[in-house]
């Protein structure tokens, strides 16, 4: 009886969504590991297979992120915190490192990246820290409490170095914003992203240029109201100051293939065949697909493997080719309707910590979906982050499982409340 | 307003999502083709050409395998230029240069690397070709020539250029076409239709299968086998008989139109223009200027047709009614106008048709013309009248055989008479164009319509259109016009009288000497003064040596054309060549060995070295 009325009590068109985008990944998932020696839909030596392990053990996941009472989740925020945390500076000592980022611990084969299940724990650290009573954040003192929350973890991920995984962490501005942080933060966030953006495509003295000739020709056209020159001035030094750490952070901090990244967008590099490669390969693979695609396992892109990490990063390019304008609309509608449908619900929580945490769940989903199809599709850098639910890896769908039904969870907890 | 940011944002991505999505699947529908696909490779697979056999099924020519490196320059990456030209045998900087023009032809579209590699340079290029990208090796169907004669009958393949790529898609560079003779007028039926197979590569360049297991794949289609009219042992035999001459022989059957022989000379072996020795070959024979192999002088050699003519002037004058078979004219040693005379050579005299003709004399063909022309008001009427007579023999346009290259010859007009004499400040009178009785002059004719008006008069005052396509074996027919008669301007009871006058040249005029046992010839010699310019002066040289004839005389089997450039008078050459020919065909072995022996043996490089000796010579010796 119990059981059955703990059913009925969860969401279940999140749930459904879920299932639905898990399995659509590993349908891509097959098509683009799909090989000459693979032994059917069970052969666990292939990716696919693996991925197939991934899935089997979400769902033992689910079921003990399901059954912990939720009260727990709130309780032990600040204790999973610390352990993640613990996790992610472990990494320095017995980290593996693969392709320049020592972001895994090595189980016996098994590679586990803490990076991934951060996500989870920060969000409920915020949930906690910004739900207490005496959190206020207008005030500025919890301001800077909850972006050491944010900044500790994205720090280490940064330091491992994974800028791709450490940008998500920009995504917590939402549920802050939400519960009351000043709205110039987002601008100044979204100021500070364009001045990023520039100074990478036109220098830290090209930028610093720019910003002396808009400030020139603001004050000049507002003299007649006679403007504090103090401020323009403090401000023009601000941006040009940001422009120039910018630089330096790009320049010193970043790796090269980093910066050939952030190059590739920004049309500094033209080379099909160079640095370009896999946007260029990943959009021709897209266009392939025309309005219906070519069909599961017919992609011609897909089979020649010319999309590199295809079935991880590039999973949206095999569904682009294989199923087409239509495929990759339900997709997109499918996350649209997930983050959505997860806004919705994070508003009708009666408790604080519920709403922050379902906002920071939204907001991970949100930024996770837009950087990865804008990377695929070619209108954002390419940085390396995974399509939630959809892109191969263990870490990855438990990260992201655990992080969607901690939230189904409170939620649940919350309809059986009211 | 905190309530709608993320939501607001999330949405707006979807439609920016939305239309990125849109212009790139639907929108930008370029990509969509499978040419275009760089996982997709388009292969084509080259049909086997068709056959060509002889008329009695001899088989001419055949295909053998050749392979072709070929290069897509667009997929080329950093190679070991070194190594690679050691296994193609070429130089680096040779290799450079054919890279660089086919990067100029097309960075997409496959070029050729190196044409027509044997088999065991295949076998040892084919296992490291994948190292390569870009380059791949195409295999093709080259010629193999049965026969060493008839190149210009059959004519040659070779690789497509620009300018025919650009008005037909079917062609890619590096392909064949048929270029010259029958290979290029029966291309369509030839060539067949190539196969195409879309491969699908990886990354690597490497083949990982066909693409969507073949769907779009074609077979190639064979090109239909042909049979031509020619006969390869008289073909063969003609080009023997005119070893160390110039000129031709075109023989055709009157009863059909088609094409029994057609041989120029010199010509080449067809052989040499096959494989990767194909284009030193072409070059060498392109600039042998001097004896031009390449230049079919008997479709494209457009000569004075001398005395065979005259059969035609006295046709005419039956025609127009100003002469009967028993009107005589004198000869004074020739035909004598105002204060000049038209030399003949020494014969009895006077003459009627049948004697006229027989002797060849130069005054009575002149008297016929003069009055052909003058039945009428005005000589311009005259020499138009007596143009349409003649063009209704085929003379004076194309013919419309089935061959790419020919000449209209010329039949003056009326214009060009008013032309070159100024009228109407100057007249002009037929006695102007006198020359035009005895087919000197402004008159020229192929040896191909030479030997045409020889089967309207074998047939009496009809003949078909010349053609060389005996069948194509499959669904096609041969086309209609090639069995429709086209009848002549003069009817049939006019021709027995010059038929007459023909068969007594070979019994006892200037053709008696080539008389065959046991076959009835009706023929006509003929000897052509013609002229150079050595160091801008018109020079004469010694004359061409003609003949036309038909044989039997009375169900004419064959109809000859010969045509000897400088080899004197008519018997001498073009006569005993047409004799050994006619006996040939007919007969199918040689009774007149001493003549065949002669012709054999006999040489005229001589007479053609004369004019660019640089000394001093004498003619017609």
């Amino acid at each position: 009886m119990i059981a059955s009325k703990t059913y009925v009590r969860f969401d279940w068109l999140m749930i459904f969504i879920y299932i639905t985008l898990v399995t659509m990944g590993w349908i891509n998932i097959y098509s683009a590991s799909l090989s000459d020696g693979a032994k059917g839909f069970f052969d666990f030596d292939q990716i696919y297979g693996k991925q197939m392990i991934w899935i089997g053990l979400s769902i033992v996941i689910i079921i003990f992120v399901l059954a912990i009472e939720s009260k727990f989740y709130e309780r032990f925020a600040s204790v999973i915190y610390i352990v993640s945390l613990v996790s992610l500076a472990g990494l320095f000592i017995l980290g593996k490192t693969i392709a320049g980022s020592t972001s895994w611990f090595d189980f016996g084969g098994i590679s586990i990246q803490p990076s991934e299940f951060a996500k989870a724990a920060t969000a409920l650290a915020l949930g906690k820290y910004v739900s207490d009573i005496q959190t206020n954040m207008k005030d500025l003192k919890n301001q800077i409490g909850a972006l050491i929350i944010i900044a500790l973890p994205a720090v280490l991920i940064v330091l491992q170095p994974d800028p791709g995984s450490a940008l998500i962490y920009a995504a917590f501005v939402f549920p802050l914003y939400r519960e009351g942080l000043h709205g110039v933060y987002l601008l100044l966030g979204l100021f500070a992203v364009m001045l990023f953006v520039s100074t990478l495509a036109f220098g830290a003295v090209g930028v610093a240029v720019g910003v002396f000739l808009l400030t020139g020709i603001l004050f000049y056209r507002n003299r007649k109201k006679r403007p504090n020159i103090i401020k323009y001035v403090l401000i023009a030094i601000g941006c040009i100051a940001f422009a120039f750490s910018v630089s330096y952070i790009f320049n010193n901090v970043f790796k090269q293939h980093h910066r050939d990244r952030f190059n590739i967008v920004l049309g500094k590099e033209v080379d099909a065949r160079g640095i370009g490669y896999n946007t260029n390969q990943s959009e021709i693979a897209i266009s392939n697909g025309g309005w219906l695609g070519k069909g599961w396992t017919q992609g011609t892109q897909t089979k020649g493997n010319f999309v590199p990490e295809q079935h991880t990063d590039y999973i949206f390019s095999t569904v682009g080719e294989e199923w087409g304008f239509l495929g990759s609309m339900i997709v997109v509608l499918l996350f649209v309707g997930l983050i959505v449908r997860i806004i919705f619900r994070a508003e009708k929580q009666k408790t604080q910590f519920g709403r922050v945490y379902g906002y920071s769940v939204a907001a991970i989903l949100f930024l996770h979906f837009f950087v990865n199809i804008g990377m695929v599709t070619g209108i954002f850098p390419t940085v390396g982050i995974p399509l939630p639910f959809f892109s191969y890896g263990g870490s990855a769908l438990w990260g992201f499982t655990i992080l969607l039904f901690i939230f189904i969870k409170l939620d649940g907890a919350n309809y059986h409340h009211g | 307003m905190r309530k709608i940011v993320l939501i607001g944002l999330v949405l707006l991505s979807g439609i920016l999502f939305t239309a990125r999505l849109f212009y790139l699947q639907v929108y930008d529908a370029s990509s969509d083709s499978l040419l275009q696909n760089s996982a997709i490779k388009v292969m084509y697979d080259y049909p086997q050409r068709g056959y060509m056999f002889d008329r009695n099924g001899t088989l001419l020519v055949s295909n053998q395998p050749s392979y072709d490196v070929m290069v897509i320059p667009k997929d080329v990456k950093p190679l070991d230029t070194l190594e690679f030209c050691g296994l193609l045998k070429i130089t680096k900087e040779e290799f450079k240069e054919i890279l660089y023009k086919a990067r100029a032809y097309s960075p997409r579209l496959p070029s050729v690397v190196l044409p027509q590699l044997n088999k065991a340079d295949y076998a040892s290029l084919s296992e490291k070709m994948h190292k390569y990208e870009g380059f791949y090796i195409q295999r093709r169907s080259l010629r193999e020539y049965q026969v060493d004669h008839s190149a210009n009958v059959m004519g040659y393949i070779a690789e497509v250029n620009n300018a025919i790529i650009d008005k037909n898609p079917y062609y890619q560079m590096g392909e064949l076409i048929g270029t010259a003779g029958v290979e290029k007028e029966y291309e369509d039926v030839l060539r067949g239709i190539k196969g195409v197979k879309y491969v699908q590569k990886d990354r690597f360049n490497r083949d990982i299968g066909p693409y969507k297991e073949g769907i779009f794949d074609t077979l190639p289609e064979r090109g239909n086998d042909i049979q031509l009219t020619i006969d390869a042992t008289l073909q063969k035999y003609g080009q023997e008989l005119m070893i160390n001459k110039r000129g031709g022989i075109v023989a055709i059957e009157p009863a059909s139109g088609e094409i029994l022989a057609l041989i120029t000379a010199p010509s080449y072996d067809p052989s040499l223009l096959v494989g990767r020795e194909r284009s030193k070959n072409f070059t060498k024979l392109w600039y042998d200027t001097l004896a031009k192999p390449l230049y079919d002088r008997v479709l494209m050699g457009e000569y004075p047709p001398g005395s065979p003519f005259k059969t035609l002037i006295a046709l005419i004058g039956l025609k127009e009614d100003v002469v009967t078979t028993e009107d005589v004219f004198s000869c004074y040693g020739g035909y004598r106008y105002g204060n000049r005379t038209l030399g003949c050579h020494n014969h009895p005299s006077p003459l009627a048709m049948i004697g006229g003709i027989a002797n060849s004399c130069n005054a009575y063909f002149c008297n016929v013309y003069k009055r052909v022309i003058d039945k009428f008001p005005t000589p311009q009427e005259g020499i138009d009248a007596w143009r349409s007579d003649l063009m209704s023999f085929g003379l004076g346009d194309f013919l419309g055989y089935d061959l790419p290259s020919g000449k209209k010859g010329n039949i003056p007009t009326s214009i060009y008479y008013n032309k070159i004499h100024k009228f109407p400040e100057h007249k002009w009178s037929s006695l102007a164009t006198i020359s035009n009785a005895i087919g000197q002059g402004e008159v020229l004719l192929t040896p191909m319509q030479m030997a045409n008006f020889t089967v309207a008069i074998a047939n009496r005052g009809y003949y078909y259109t010349p053609h060389i396509i005996k069948n194509i074996i499959g669904p096609d027919t041969i086309p209609k016009k090639f069995t429709e008669k086209h009848y002549t301007a003069v009817e049939e009871k006019d021709f027995y009288p010059v038929v007459e006058g023909m068969h007594q040249v070979y019994q006892r005029g200037t053709a008696s000497s080539i008389q065959v046992p046991g076959i009835e010839i009706c023929g006509k010699t003929g000897t052509a003064e013609n002229f150079t310019k050595i160091g801008g002066k018109r020079v004469q040289l010694t004359d061409h040596s003609i003949f036309v004839a038909f044989a039997p005389m009375d169900d004419p089997k064959i109809a000859i054309a010969v045509f000897v450039e400088n080899g004197y008078w008519g018997s001498r050459w073009a006569g005993r060549i047409a004799g050994l020919m006619i006996e040939k065909y007919l007969k199918g072995e040689i009774t007149r060995t001493d003549m065949e022996k002669y012709v054999l043996e006999g040489s005229l490089e001589a007479e053609y070295a004369k004019p660019y000796s640089g000394q001093p010579f004498s003619i017609n010796r």
